[in-house]
């Protein structure tokens, strides 16, 4: 359950804190009350108990360090830390404790929700206001697409290019189709949840049946830090083995490409090297990392061929599509290149919707996305039904 | 002759078996509700309403059923739906700075009455232009097709045509059923049914739009937020001069009367009629209104008729 804050204002935690003497039924009890972390209006409390010689709840948020100390409560087992998040944060982050020489690192154990990605597990806190859309969750009433496995034999890429295909449900080859290809492609189904995403979208009717080819890469720092052979797998073999052997649209409106992080760069390459091909871009949490003077972007080697990419396409900005989607978490070291960004593309005429989470750099700030992105790229037909 | 026709609301809470009984419907229905797609065949409900002797069209499974007979037709009805998608595509671009100038035109108050009254007369009448152009574009875009394609010499559609042609000549009602508005009107051209209406129509959401010179599709609530109100194309034109708003406080933003009053200015003189749930209209001679049918004023208010 999450408690709300006295009328006096006085936190949870200190009102455990206060009580003397603070035995262990006592924290037992306060900790079976409340979920943790505790959310107060935008003070979240995060609690651990145990013994340690120091603990400190290690999280992303930029402008806040890494890793903050939690305080013990008197002499007890129980420590605990009070953080302002603002409405609508979801945050990830995980406990980490010090015995002696010997430090720890681990998901909160008072806390069972989790969040999951390529990295492992995460524990996540909802602060007031955060709520899992329910078009997330699976729908008994949506009619499942089916998902086929495609392999497609890659000149440019020199390897075999598996290809996970999502078909509509009801899908009928005379009808036509627009196409949304999903960088990243197992880690969105397996992590932002996304075919189950589009199964409830499609079934809402907010997006339009789309057949997606979800991608997946080799060696992915390279293929998609702006890669000529990751850019002609794309726009040279994938489209028209997709377009002749699929009712698709075949023209730019009806063509997408969708990346996170280092997928948004890749989808924005590929565009940059054939701009009249796709009409849409969904640039989530880009990793559009630029420098203004000199080198020194502080990303590391993998980062040299996206700062050159970036910043001669900042240069020279040009439209490489109609229209942009694009997102960004304000917890993320990316929010500033990704505003920055925006008047960029907008200056190169195109049409950019911008949208920012109090989330962070994760596969649930990008699921979260999803329909006010394909909603907009790819707008259902709502406006058709009147039941 | 020109048929008796009830407009309803939408029919969660069905209404279809008493106004059949009051329009003393006592022999055979024909059902449309091809708006509902791949479930038409889901008709036990709808059948049961319209009385014993109804009989559902199925112009869905007709026209799915055309486009497995026939893949030359096929193929360019595919290629006809991508034209009107893209010229749609294209309208709305156009639509959607008409509509912005004429909203911020609209907005100015640092000018002279007179002047912003001309102003915004004419951005007005930008955006009525742009719709009457589409519309004829999109009517010219169907003429091309139809005069190409001879449907009426296509075996399969002649064949069709026909059974719903014999079908419709014994029904004393149509009732038409609401959905998807495009499938309905494309249905509705396909198979020919305006020749054949019976005595009388009676028809709800999309399947009355379906039947209007002018269908125009709106929704304030969308998940991309509120999606422009646009012209889409003509239905059969049987109902004359009357622009449909079914579920309108569901879908618009009544309370917004600067946005309501442009809808209304927009598309008069034809009246924008709302269809909220429990509401009939039985339309007079010519389609004329009733007097207490509910209506969007050009104040964006909508007048409270007793119409139900």
């Amino acid at each position: 359950m999450t408690t709300a804050r006295t009328t006096s204002g006085e936190l949870a935690v200190h009102r455990l804190t206060s009580a003397t003497p603070l035995d262990a039924a006592t924290v037992d009890r306060f900790l079976g009350e409340h979920e943790i972390p505790v959310v107060e209006g935008d003070r979240c409390t995060f609690l651990w108990r145990g013994e340690a010689d120091e603990a400190w709840v290690c999280q992303r948020i930029v402008g806040l360090p890494d890793r903050i100390a939690m305080h013990r409560v008197h002499d007890s087992d129980l420590w605990y830390l009070v953080l302002e998040l603002p409405e609508g944060s979801r945050v990830e982050y995980q406990i980490e404790i010090r015995r002696g020489e010997h430090y720890e690192r681990f998901n909160d154990p008072l806390n069972e929700k989790r969040s999951h990605s390529p990295m492992g597990s995460s524990s996540v806190c909802f602060a007031v206001g955060y709520r899992t859309p329910d078009w997330v969750l699976p729908d008994p009433d949506a009619r499942p697409g089916e998902l086929r496995e495609l392999v497609i034999r890659s000149e440019a890429l020199g390897r075999d290019a598996h290809v996970t295909l999502y078909l509509p449900a009801r899908f009928r080859p005379s009808a036509s189709y627009p196409l949304l290809v999903v960088h990243d492609g197992g880690d969105f189904l397996q992590y932002a949840s996304m075919k189950t995403v589009l199964d409830n979208l499609v079934h809402r009717l907010d997006v339009a049946e789309t057949v997606v080819a979800f991608t997946h890469p080799g060696e992915r720092l390279h293929e998609y830090a702006n890669s000529a052979a990751h850019s002609r797998f794309l726009t040279a073999e994938l489209l028209p083995e997709l377009e002749s052997s699929l009712p698709l649209v075949g023209q730019r409106a009806g063509r997408c490409l969708l990346g996170s992080s280092f997928g948004g760069v890749a989808a924005l390459s590929a565009a940059y090297r054939s701009p009249d091909t796709y009409g849409s871009l969904v640039l989530m949490s880009g990793s559009f990392v630029f420098t203004d003077i000199g080198n020194d972007h502080g990303g590391g080697p993998v980062f040299d061929p996206v700062v050159e990419f970036v910043n001669g396409y900042r240069a020279k900005p040009r439209a490489v599509a109609d229209r942009i989607f694009q997102s960004c978490g304000v917890y993320e070291e990316l929010i500033v290149p990704n505003r920055s960004m925006v008047h960029v593309f907008e200056n190169a005429g195109m049409q950019v919707r911008y949208t920012e989470a109090r989330d962070g750099h994760s596969w649930e700030n990008w699921r979260d996305r999803l329909r006010d992105a394909l909603s907009w790229v790819y707008p259902g037909p709502q406006k058709l039904y009147y039941e | 002759m020109t048929p008796s026709i009830t407009l309803l609301g939408p029919q969660r809470r069905p209404t279809l078996d008493r106004v059949l009984s009051s329009l003393a419907v006592d022999g055979p229905v024909a059902v449309v509700n091809a708006g509902w797609q791949e479930r038409e065949s889901d008709d036990a409900e709808i059948l049961a309403l319209a009385g014993r002797q109804a009989v559902n069209l199925r112009l869905y499974s007709r026209w799915m059923d055309v486009l497995r007979a026939d893949p030359e037709y096929a193929a360019a009805e595919r290629e006809h739906r991508q034209v009107l998608d893209e010229l749609r595509q294209l309208y709305l671009i156009r639509l959607d700075h008409a509509l912005r100038a004429e909203s911020a035109v609209t907005a100015r108050t640092d000018a002279h009455a007179h002047t912003l009254a001309m102003a915004s007369a004419d951005a007005l009448e930008a955006v009525q232009l742009l719709d009457a152009t589409h519309l004829a574009r999109v009517a010219q875009l169907h003429d091309d097709f139809y005069g190409t394609w001879r449907l009426e010499e296509r075996g399969s559609i002649a064949g069709h045509r026909a059974e719903v042609g014999e079908l419709l000549s014994t029904a004393q009602c149509l009732v038409v059923a609401g959905g998807h508005v495009g499938d309905l009107i494309r249905v509705l051209h396909l198979f020919h049914l305006s020749p054949h209406v019976p005595p009388r129509l009676v028809a709800w959401s999309a399947g009355a739009m379906a039947l209007t010179p002018r269908v125009v599709l709106f929704h304030d609530r969308a998940a991309q937020g509120a999606s422009l109100t646009e012209v889409f194309d003509a239905g059969i034109g049987v109902v004359p001069g009357l622009v449909l708003l079914p579920h309108a406080r569901r879908r618009l933003l009544t309370d917004d009367v600067l946005r309501m009053s442009a809808l209304a200015r927009r598309f008069a003189p034809d009246p924008c009629l709302v269809l909220d749930d429990g509401v009939r209209v039985d339309l007079g001679p010519d389609g004329a209104l009733p007097p207490d049918a509910r209506v969007v004023g050009t104040n964006g208010l909508i007048s409270e008729g007793t119409a139900a």
